[in-house]
């Protein structure tokens, strides 16, 4: 197809390098340079889009980010799909593959469209209003119909290929945007010795002046200026230029979101290429150059594809070549439009008429253009258009004195431009929380007072003439240095300037002339008019953040960049207040939509989390274990044998540790290791139990509370020497365990001399359980005396050639021994454990044999059979408590308790059902027989391979005072009196006497 | 994400802190106070972070919870 409106030539596109590439499946040509939207249009094609509620066909609004119409989806393959992106901004490349969304079965003709006609019907609110009865038709009717319309594009059906990278950046001063004032500002901050980062959310450089064909610079063309510009800040060596970067989001403490698209625009990216790149940037002063968009106006049918913005069909025609049509309407309230005229003019398209809604029109632009012999008509509005896929009429009137409209008098064209003036681009300066102030004489909301470090120039800040904006960001950039810490001014820059300007000033609201029955659109994204609005009025709301959710203006994925203020405009006209009373809705991140996977990064799949593994992983592994995650670490839950399942796994494990000897991989546990004269008073206070009279040598399980009295962690401490204790925490407790020590060292006993060092992952921890367990360790230690060591005593000495702490603890009810080795020798001690015991049968077991083991002795797990608010004495294990300590965290809050009536606190006790079998449910209630009372829970439940039975422990409400009575445990699916039965027993199931830990 | 300063290290992003609490709790009062009620203060608030993922230090210092900046002068002791 040929590119019939492309100019013959002009425009930033690379004529000598044609691309090919095809939308809604048929094949169009472009050139390198182009977008999808200016390509379209050099082929003529308007109709890119359907919209979100009524289906309208839809064309190009504007030439840039802010484009609420032409959303369209983009596919390289299945996966790498994103639909809802801007024809304005896409590149293209060759090959490029794009489809229209929102419409069945095809763009020119949609069965949605339905809704067009239906439009008299389906006001603002009308979801609130029509889907009230019956009832029961939500669920069934209302819902399912309106889930099956609602939402723009399509999801990707396959995982995301691509790569997302992340990076953190500092620097001195942030410059967001790159057109005149952006420009100005990076140069003044580079010359001062900052740190610059600039970032432009186009390919190009340079904003505004990418399109300025007219304006001299420092003598020279604005492209002169651009180039050297970007030269000099490209030879910096502290300025980083971030090209096809969006500022999304400004954050606390001047970070700002940058999205960095690396790939999107080339036809076969580089694999190893991440496709984005997230940058968090925290600026010590920060740089708005975020420019002004312009406004549509708001009249009948306004929405037609061929209607757009003036100064986009400028941008299409100098930057792209593009005639945006062939016989041109200018509808407008400014004077940028004028300017539009006579460059649609010079490149040959026809101007039918100049329709200006003010009755004088006395700048620079109108005067060149009534000069050229254009068709200027003061005081003229629009009472509508029509054209099915395209604009081919526009109706005038004349307003007389009085506002009253004239004669209708059609014009027929194929495009109609607009434009109502500009609206700075505040969203970033009011996401960082900076005030706004409306001005009055620009009718604009403008930066007011900053919240962070933000200076603000340009057309952001409501400037106009390019002289201004230059030395605006010159002195923008030069301040913002300064305040960052660079003290070398930079040298004075005038910015000489030849250029027509056109005054701010423009239109808010709809023009005068509303027909009956016709729609004016202020949001073209999610389809609200103006009588939405106004009807939203009328219907009593007055705040524009309600205007704006019952209407939904302003909330598409655009954010309202073209539509707020007309919105705005519209409501205090229909309340006669003054719009600084009606209030402006909050602008929120991102800027322009953001992908998932930037912020993703890198923690997808194997990534998402750190992974953590002991140094015998890798032998439970060639076992054929089973690993369970417990917290980040993977642990081996059992090792299966051929043809077993968990339970006979696992009955296998635990018969062995009953009977012979088993080996189990406790590296996990968390351990700190507690040095200084002080230790022993510190660990004193902490730790309920006492600790001066513990002999070096010996071991003491230690209970550990938080203030307020409640059992927070536990575990066996072993002192190696008057001042060195070997603590030992919960596998998931040791980072907190940790930091309150820590809190307690640092804040309130700075005077005690220790120190407190993590080595969890320095040693590897083999328990070695079982009655054969000496007889295994016997031939491989070296300058221990096995004999010797009694239940809860250590010894230091070597293992396999290695240094060796070695624990003579039990968490099974067996006797057992606790091999600490480094970690670096793990791996080694597990093969000659494993080999030393083979002759005896030496197993390894996994967490769930430990479990069992261990809930056959009534040991508790913290966390699972305690909850944060279990006493010592809740738990059983109120005798630990040591009298006549000064202090301990918790004691105060112990005393407290122990003060108040006694009854009704839940303890830990045993349960067995009446039908052995029965493996009760964790968390399961258990309930009064009698009455059905809730009594607490069930804890932990197992099935018993030792006992032949299921065993649980529970906490139940005055327990220990219950035992032998009969209670329920509930049923999800039956009522909690005709739950299980069970007895409560004391919580030991096996050995209570503990005679089995002395071998 | 907030910019917190360390007195050790510097200003440091916010991921490398954790919160830790109101600063100088008053432990004179009832139990029930010191362990349940917290203040919850529009404008100063003084309290204790600890640079977890850097020197491990805990300080105090003040934020305005309105604007969510630091305030001087810092808070001398956690």
């Amino acid at each position: 197809m040929s590119q019939a409106l492309r100019t013959a030539e002009g425009g930033r596109i690379d004529r000598a390098n044609p691309l090919g590439f095809s939308f809604d499946g048929r094949s169009y040509r472009g050139f390198a340079g182009d977008t999808l939207a200016s390509a379209l249009l050099a082929n003529g094609v308007h109709l890119l889009a359907r919209s979100f509620k009524y289906h309208r066909p839809r064309g190009l609004l504007t030439a840039g980010s802010d484009e609420p119409n032409a959303l369209v989806e983009l596919a390289r393959d299945a996966a790498r799909c994103t639909p809802n992106l801007r024809a304005t901004q896409i590149e293209l490349y060759e090959g490029l593959r794009a489809r229209s969304q929102n419409r069945t079965p095809s763009l020119a003709f949609d069965l949605g469209a339905v809704n067009d006609r239906l439009a008299p019907l389906l006001p603002a609110g009308f979801y609130y209003k029509t889907f009230m009865w019956p009832k029961a038709a939500w669920k069934r009717l209302y819902e399912p119909s309106i889930r099956a319309m609602a939402g723009l594009g399509r999801a990707p059906t396959r995982p995301d290929p691509d790569r997302y990278a992340q990076r953190y950046a500092h620097c001195d001063v942030l410059v967001v945007g790159s057109g005149p004032a952006g420009l100005a500002a990076a140069l003044a901050a580079a010359e001062s010795g900052a740190r610059v980062i600039l970032c432009d959310e186009q390919a190009a450089f340079g904003g505004t002046l990418l399109a300025e064909d007219e304006a001299r610079i420092e003598g020279g063309s604005a492209e002169a200026f651009r180039a050297a510009s970007l030269a000099t800040l490209a030879a910096a060596p502290r300025v980083r230029l971030l090209a096809r970067t969006t500022a999304f989001g400004y954050f606390p403490h001047n970070m700002v979101g940058l999205a960095e698209r690396i790939t999107d625009h080339l036809a076969a990216p580089d694999p190893r290429l991440p496709r984005e790149r997230l940058w968090q940037v925290r600026a010590r002063e920060v740089v708005l150059a975020t420019g002004a968009h312009e406004r549509p106006l708001v009249f009948p049918e306004n929405d037609r594809p061929g209607i757009m913005l003036a100064e986009a069909a400028r941008v299409y025609l100098t930057r792209y070549g593009v005639r945006p049509g062939t016989r041109a309407v200018l509808a407008t309230a400014h004077d940028g439009a004028y300017r539009t005229a006579l460059a649609l003019h010079r490149a040959g398209v026809e101007i039918a008429a100049i329709a200006d809604l003010r009755g004088t029109a006395g700048g620079a632009w109108p005067a060149a253009a009534r000069d050229a012999g254009l068709p200027v008509r003061l005081s003229t509005t629009i009472l509508g258009t029509t054209g099915r896929r395209r604009v081919a009429r526009v109706d005038l009137a004349r307003l007389d004195a009085d506002g009253r409209c004239g004669v209708v008098e059609p014009v027929p064209c194929d495009l109609l431009l607009m434009s109502g003036g500009f609206t700075p681009s505040v969203h970033l300066f009011s996401q960082s929380r900076g005030r706004l102030r409306f001005d009055d004489t620009l009718q604009a909301y403008l930066p007011d007072t900053p919240a962070e470090r933000t200076h603000v120039a340009g057309a952001c800040r409501g400037l106009v003439a390019l002289a201004d904006v230059l030395a605006d960001g010159y002195a923008a950039g030069a301040a913002a240095a300064q305040a960052a810490g660079c003290n070398r001014a930079p040298s004075a820059r005038p910015f000489p300037v030849t250029a027509r300007e056109s005054p701010a000033g423009g239109m808010l609201g709809a023009l005068p002339g509303n027909r009956p029955g016709a729609r004016a659109f202020v949001d073209f994204q999610n389809d609200v008019t103006a009588k939405d609005l106004a009807l939203a009025t009328r219907e009593g709301f007055r705040s524009i953040e309600h205007i704006k959710r019952y209407t939904t203006t302003g909330m598409a994925t655009d954010q309202g960049k073209s539509s707020n203020m007309n919105a705005l405009g519209i409501v205090a006209d229909a309340l006669g207040s003054p719009i600084p009373a009606i209030g402006l809705t909050t602008f929120r991140m991102p800027y322009t939509p953001t992908s998932f996977g930037i912020f993703a990064g890198a923690a997808r799949g194997d990534l998402f989390e750190p992974l953590r593994m002991t140094p015998m992983h890798a032998q439970a592994a060639a076992l054929g274990a089973v690993f369970e995650d417990v917290g980040q670490w993977k642990r081996a839950r059992y090792f299966p044998r051929a043809g077993e399942d968990m339970a006979a796994a696992v009955a296998r494990e635990c018969r062995a540790v009953r009977s012979a000897c088993g080996l189990f991989d406790a590296s996990t546990l968390g351990k700190i290791e507690i040095v200084g004269p002080d230790a022993a008073t510190f660990l004193e206070r902490l730790y309920v139990n006492a600790w001066h009279r513990l002999p070096s040598g010996r071991c003491r399980y230690g209970l550990l509370l938080r203030e307020d009295g409640f059992i927070f962690d536990d575990g066996v401490i072993g002192r190696l020497a008057t001042d060195r204790f070997h603590v030992t925490t919960t596998t998931g407790g040791i980072g907190r365990v940790l930091a309150m020590m820590e809190d307690y060292r640092q804040t309130e006993w700075p005077e005690l001399d220790v120190w407190l060092t993590a080595t969890t992952e320095q040693w590897a921890v083999l328990a070695l359980q079982g009655p054969r367990a000496k007889d295994i360790l016997a031939p491989l230690v070296e300058a221990v005396d096995l004999a010797a060591m009694t239940h809860m005593s250590l010894a230091e000495g070597r293992i396999a050639g290695v240094p060796l702490r070695l624990f003579r603890v039990s968490f099974t009810g067996e006797m057992g021994f606790e091999v600490n080795v480094p970690a670096s020798a793990g791996a080694a001690v597990w093969e000659a454990l494993m080999a030393a015991g083979a002759a005896c049968g030496l197993t390894p077991y996994g967490t769930e044999a430990m479990h069992v083991l261990r809930a056959e002795k009534g040991y508790l797990v913290i966390g699972q059979d305690t909850d944060g608010t279990v006493s010592p004495d809740d738990a059983g294990l109120g005798r630990m408590v040591a009298r006549g300590k000064p202090d301990f965290i918790g004691k105060r809050a112990l005393e407290a308790m122990a003060a108040r009536p006694a009854g009704g606190r839940q303890h830990l006790v045993g349960l067995l059902s009446e039908t052995p079998a029965q493996v009760l449910e964790e968390g399961a209630q258990i309930v009064a027989e009698t009455d059905g009372a809730r009594l607490g829970h069930v804890t932990s439940a197992y099935y018993s391979p030792t006992l032949g039975r299921a065993i649980a422990l529970a906490m139940v409400r005055d327990g220990r005072a219950r035992l032998g009575e009969r209670l329920r445990v509930a049923l999800p699916e039956a009522p909690a009196r005709e739950g299980h039965a069970v007895r409560v027993v004391a919580p030991v199931f096996y050995d209570p006497e503990g005679a089995r830990l002395d071998g | 994400m907030l910019l917190i300063h360390c007195p050790w290290c510097g200003p440091r992003a916010e991921i490398e802190f954790s919160y830790a609490g109101p600063a100088q709790l008053r432990r004179d009062g009832a139990l029930e106070d010191l362990l349940y009620l917290r203040d919850n203060p529009k404008g100063r608030h003084e309290e204790r972070w600890r640079h977890a993922h850097g020197c491990g230090q805990f300080f105090a210092t003040a934020r305005d919870t309105v604007s969510d900046f630091f305030l001087p002068p810092p808070v001398a002791k956690p």
